[in-house]
């Protein structure tokens, strides 16, 4: 069994800028983490391999640096690390990365199973797992919340869904998406590190993919960003200061008044 | 149905029509004036009963073009992406626009992908400009800035908004509008899913449907604080939410997380204690229609969306509301 884990490197939060010319984001001077909800597919995909045996594959696609996020992969227990990485690649939204990766694990060849995060913390869409699953014709099963069993045809899953959880039986190959209760990740050991250092990263550019010009990049991407705002803040918030017993209790008045005028009681 | 441009796609459970498509309707209502079009909703399932299909006429849709057949009944995204496709390609729709529910979430990347056109996520506002074109704005880069999306020279323009983002469409009585009944069958259904069963949750409801809800973030230091913003919730009768930080140090679980990467909930009254409100939790609540807010730091972002906030020790000021709303006027 082969298992392809999709990764992003991602700014670390709250430390990330935009150019409000551009409307792209300033990654100079930002660390860069691998995305927080990729460590469950990561995880998913190791004790899968520790279960059932076979071969886990982390792919990336980013900027060179991405390969940071793929030894940290390997770190963990990945077995092989693939970076994506082409000077015509940027400015692709979900559309064109999804085919540029949906080419790469074609190129990868023998894929039993694709496991993503549910999303990315930058962009925040979603929608990579998916689209990937889409341009490669394979059945996608989302939001999974635990893997139950697995055999040569087929895995069987739970789904996260706003009524319950779904027990699916889903045929391979295919991929899934996972939120945060199929695994808790484990930490990278330092056998995993000494061995992520030494290891070669397998490098995928644009020429070594059979790709549409058009379908790459910004010139590939179906959506743009128009225009770039903040966003504006509307009410006007009435301040109680609670410095003392006398200030807390007239504050807790006045809460309790606003409730009872909302008939929030 | 030529003129219904602008499509939104109904979800039903059990062949009762979620409220979330009413919601859309409420947005679909706004962008078909400016449009000058008419209004499709989209419904998968199976049997469903003209008097159900009626309330998307109701709240507002002009067709209901019903895609129906056993294996439609719950949402398998094989089977209903191909039937979507079709259906794209036979009317033509110039816009579709679905909640970020689970189906959502995977139908519309898959038929985007698919149909080779771009997919807006999460979008809070949409607008149409003066070509007709769709305007899809979000929450960019941790929602620290909005970003107004364009899809360009790509057909039909998708877009998912947040459940309980928008307020559902008011239904008008003997609306009139038009029932479109589709057999599933005149699409491949087979799937490689295969769903056996489900099993029924109630807590992750209860926070989007509740009319009120206590926020509860970092300020309140470790989990067994967390009992103090439970009697309060009690107390009021609300629901319990909790910021990123809070779930992610494992105080409470996920069902509970409100904000980008969580729910959006949309109540009465919303309560935050100890959150200092960074964009993406505020995206999740902020179009509570009251928000009370208690933080020790008067400059804490969350002040700027509240009605009313106490700036101070919440270890101090939650015990003495509590107080208060178990003694009402008495105390």
């Amino acid at each position: 069994m082969r298992i392809v884990v999709l990764i992003k490197q991602v700014p670390e939060t709250k430390s990330v800028k935009m150019d409000e010319e551009t409307g792209t984001v300033i990654r100079e001077g930002v660390e860069s983490i691998v995305n927080p909800l990729d460590l469950y597919a990561i995880e998913a995909a190791i004790s899968l391999k520790d279960q059932y045996g076979g071969e886990t594959v982390a792919v990336s696609m980013g900027p060179p640096k991405a390969d940071i996020c793929i030894k940290e992969a390997l770190s963990m227990g990945i077995d092989k690390g693939v970076l994506v990485s082409d000077r015509a690649f940027a400015g692709s939204d979900t559309w064109a990365t999804s085919y540029i990766l949906g080419e790469t694990i074609k190129l990868l060849g023998d894929v039993d199973m694709i496991i993503c995060g549910e999303r990315a913390t930058d962009g925040d869409t979603g929608q990579v797992g998916p689209e990937v699953a889409a341009h490669l014709s394979l059945p996608v099963a989302s939001y999974i919340n635990a893997i139950e069993s697995f055999n040569n045809n087929s895995v069987s899953l739970s789904r996260q869904v706003e009524q319950g959880d779904e027990m699916l039986d889903v045929a391979l190959p295919c991929l899934l998406t996972v939120v945060k209760e199929v695994a808790t990740p484990r930490l990278p050991t330092l056998d995993g590190k000494i061995r992520a250092k030494a290891a070669d990263i397998q490098l995928i550019t644009a020429d070594m993919l059979k790709l549409n010009p058009d379908y790459i990049g910004l010139k590939g991407s179906p959506t743009r960003v128009a225009k770039i705002f903040r966003p504006k803040v509307t009410r006007e918030c009435e301040l109680l200061f609670a410095k003392d017993d006398a200030t807390i209790h007239a504050g807790v008045d006045k809460l309790y008044a606003f409730l009872d005028s909302k008939e929030a009681l | 149905m030529n003129n219904a441009k602008l499509w939104i796609l109904a979800e039903q459970f059990e062949g009762e029509i979620l409220k979330v498509s009413y919601e859309l309707l409420g947005r679909a209502k706004d962008l078909s004036k400016k449009k000058n079009c008419q209004v499709a909703a989209v419904i998968f399932g199976a049997n469903l009963g003209d008097a159900e299909l009626q309330k998307l006429i109701d709240r507002g849709a002009d067709f209901v073009l019903a895609i129906e057949a056993p294996e439609l009944k719950h949402f398998d995204n094989e089977a209903y992406s191909r039937c979507m496709l079709g259906m794209i390609d036979k009317y033509e729709p110039e816009i579709i626009i679905a909640a970020a529910t689970s189906t959502g979430r995977t139908l519309m990347p898959y038929v985007a992908m698919t149909a080779h056109t771009g997919l807006t996520a999460d979008c809070t506002v949409l607008d149409i400009d003066e070509e007709g074109k769709l305007l899809q704005t979000r929450p960019a880069i941790g929602g620290n800035i909005m970003a107004t999306i364009r899809t360009q020279g790509f057909m039909p323009q998708m877009a998912t908004v947040r459940p309980h983002s928008s307020k559902p469409a008011a239904p008008v009585e003997g609306r009139v509008g038009e029932i479109v009944r589709v057999d599933g069958n005149d699409f491949d259904l087979s799937s490689n899913i295969k769903r056996k069963e489900l099993v029924l949750s109630s807590e992750e409801l209860q926070l989007q449907e509740a009319d009120k809800v206590v926020i509860v973030g970092r300020g309140i230091k470790r989990a067994e604080n967390i009992k103090l913003i439970r009697e309060l919730c009690d107390l009021l009768g609300a629901a319990l939410g909790a910021t990123r930080d809070v779930v992610d140090r494992g105080w409470l679980s996920y069902p509970h997380q409100v904000g980008l990467s969580g729910k959006t909930i949309n109540p009465k009254l919303c309560v935050s204690i100890g959150v200092s409100g960074a964009i993406q939790q505020l995206a999740g609540m902020q179009t509570a229609e009251n928000i009370i807010a208690i933080n020790k730091d008067p400059e804490a972002q969350i002040f700027k969306v509240a009605d009313i906030g106490m700036v101070g020790d919440l270890f101090e000021i939650v015990p003495v509301l509590i107080a208060k709303l178990k003694n009402g006027e008495s105390l």
